[in-house]
């Protein structure tokens, strides 16, 4: 008697032990884990990729943002991928890297976490969430090696610390926690170049969102790969809070006015900048005219009066 | 003592029949009641950890009576089946009479093939955006679905709480009605040595293990009820 001929669930399913769903998918149908695939030898094709996601601790909470470009070389593949989700109830992941892996590892990262809830009846501590994340990046590394790497921000919120904590991964599975903020992806070096100026401790969420959008707006200045607020078509990053009372997406109207007030604080700064440059021109031009017809090349006054004028001009934006 | 040689398929049955509703009536009786916003579960339960209702998808709930091991074991099966099929289709594919039928066989299969029935009986909700379309299977231990309505007892006097809980029973009961029935019921139906005529006790809220299907909630339809707002349910009659 073959115990599988029949209708009744298979084996697999009735084997008691494990509360991980990618466990069970690995000995019951392993063709359906990303990773469970083997792929021909060779470079894979161009394939859309995720690019910047920012995360940012906050007294009692973490925010994480991610913008809504995806490329597939120097085409935009997508303007409204999104690219931060849930990972359960106190989680959020963000995904960098080939997107359709990438959203099919977080999709099986929610079932995982999810499964192993309703199985034990009790959530994951931060760490075990963590460190399930990292084996299953682990497993993906074959395909990262053809290419294909998927590397996501890991964020949450620890109930047994009462804190928001941040996690970084690379392609061979490694976890580092991270220390009040983070960013993974193609504009990663310019948003962590911002978030370094930008956050101090004890921010609110409020200030959190804020230094996190403001980050990725500075990631899309100068990375290609990163999309920029777009007023036009009204799509604004991805943008979640998660802290004691859980996963909590920020509405469109909120980050609308958030990226308006940034653009027009950027402007003011960039017309004073302008203006201030023009004005600092006409006065050195000026005494130069009137105190020194030819001065020397390393001029002292010169200097100080050029480098007054650009102070005087920019004033103060904010 | 003599060894049988031949027992008739009839008489094979039967006797696992009996063997299996006899484990089943040793355990206390869980009750499903229909009320207008979900599908409420309830047992009386000492145990916080050991739970005989529980969540298997975003809108499907489980319940269960009988050895604890077995029906532990086909709830683990359960939850890998819809996770499975909503992972393989979509959220919106995992439905309860999949799973039902998933079940039906299971315990068909282990009934007439295996030397032992399992000693279980298990229901399976889903609740719907409307009270119409919610769907509640009951089934036994030899493989046979029920389609049921309204409500629902299995366990130790299922007969006679099925009985009492049709008769108080209506639609469009509130969470606190259907939960008052239920304590009603169970404290009635749950002690075998109680008389006719004495006043039924109501099972104290620290003794009863609830859980609702919530009709309005966004995606996992299925929250426990702590004690505390049991309690506070309970006390708004």
């Amino acid at each position: 008697m073959t115990p599988e001929a029949d209708a009744r669930l298979p084996r697999a399913f009735t084997t008691p032990g494990s509360a991980s769903f990618v466990e069970f998918l690995a000995a019951h149908d392993p063709g359906l884990l990303p990773a469970g695939r083997a792929l021909p030898a060779g470079d894979a094709p161009a394939a859309p990729h995720g690019t910047t996601i920012v995360a940012v601790t906050y007294d009692g909470g973490v925010v994480m943002a991610g913008d809504r470009r995806a490329t597939a070389g120097a085409m935009i593949a997508s303007r409204e991928i999104e690219k931060v989700f849930p990972a359960d109830e106190f989680s959020a992941v963000g995904i960098a890297g080939s997107a359709g892996l990438a959203l099919e590892l977080v999709r099986l990262y929610q079932l995982e976490l999810e499964h192993y809830e309703k199985i034990e009846g009790s959530l994951l501590s931060l760490d075990g969430k963590a460190n399930r994340l990292s084996t299953m990046i682990r497993s993906n590394l074959g395909l990262a090696m053809q290419g294909l790497a998927v590397v996501p921000l890991f964020a949450g919120y620890d109930l047994d610390r009462g804190a928001g904590r941040i996690f970084s991964y690379d392609v061979t599975g490694g976890r580092y926690e991270e220390h009040d903020h983070h960013s993974v992806g193609s504009g990663s070096v310019f948003a962590r170049g911002a978030l370094k100026k930008l956050w101090r401790p004890g921010l609110d969420a409020a200030g959190a969102v804020h230094v996190a959008v403001e980050a990725l707006y500075d990631a899309a200045d100068d990375d290609s790969a990163t999309g920029g607020p777009d007023p036009v078509r009204r799509i604004w990053p991805v943008v979640a809070t998660v802290d004691a009372e859980g996963y909590r997406r920020v509405g469109d109207d909120e980050l609308a006015a958030l990226a308006a007030e940034i653009v027009a604080e950027r402007t003011a700064a960039n017309d004073a900048r302008t203006s201030g440059r023009r004005a600092g021109t006409a006065r050195t031009s000026a005494t130069n005219a009137a105190d020194e017809p030819r001065p020397a090349p390393h001029d002292q006054d010169a200097d100080r009066a050029r480098g007054t004028g650009r102070a005087d001009a920019e004033g103060d934006p904010a | 003592m003599s060894m049988p040689f031949y027992v008739s398929p009839e008489q094979l049955m039967k006797d696992r029949a009996d063997y299996a509703r006899k484990g089943i009536a040793r355990g206390r009786s869980v009750v499903v009641l229909q009320y207008d916003d979900g599908i409420a579960f309830a047992t009386q339960n000492p145990s916080r950890a050991l739970h005989k209702i529980s969540e298997i998808y975003d809108r499907i709930a489980f319940a269960a009576v009988g050895k604890y091991n077995e029906f532990e074991n086909l709830r683990v099966a359960g939850v890998r089946y819809a996770d499975l099929r909503g992972y393989s289709y979509d959220r919106s594919d995992v439905t309860a009479r999949g799973l039902a039928n998933a079940y039906a066989q299971t315990l068909g299969t282990v009934f007439t093939t295996e030397s032992k029935p399992l000693e279980v009986e298990l229901v399976v909700a889903e609740v719907a955006d409307e009270p119409a379309g919610d769907q509640i299977y009951r089934l036994s231990y030899d493989g046979s679905v029920a389609d049921e309505h309204g409500v629902v007892a299995m366990g130790g006097q299922a007969e006679e709480l099925g009985a009492r809980l049709r008769e108080e029973w209506h639609e469009g009961l509130t969470l606190p009605e259907v939960l008052v029935l239920a304590t009603r019921a169970l404290g009635s139906g749950g002690e075998p040595a109680e008389g006719e005529g004495s006043p039924p006790q109501d099972v104290p809220a620290s003794q009863l293990e609830a859980a609702v299907l919530e009709r309005t909630s966004r995606r996992r339809a299925f929250r426990r009820l702590p004690t505390a707002t049991l309690e506070q349910l309970l006390g708004r009659r």
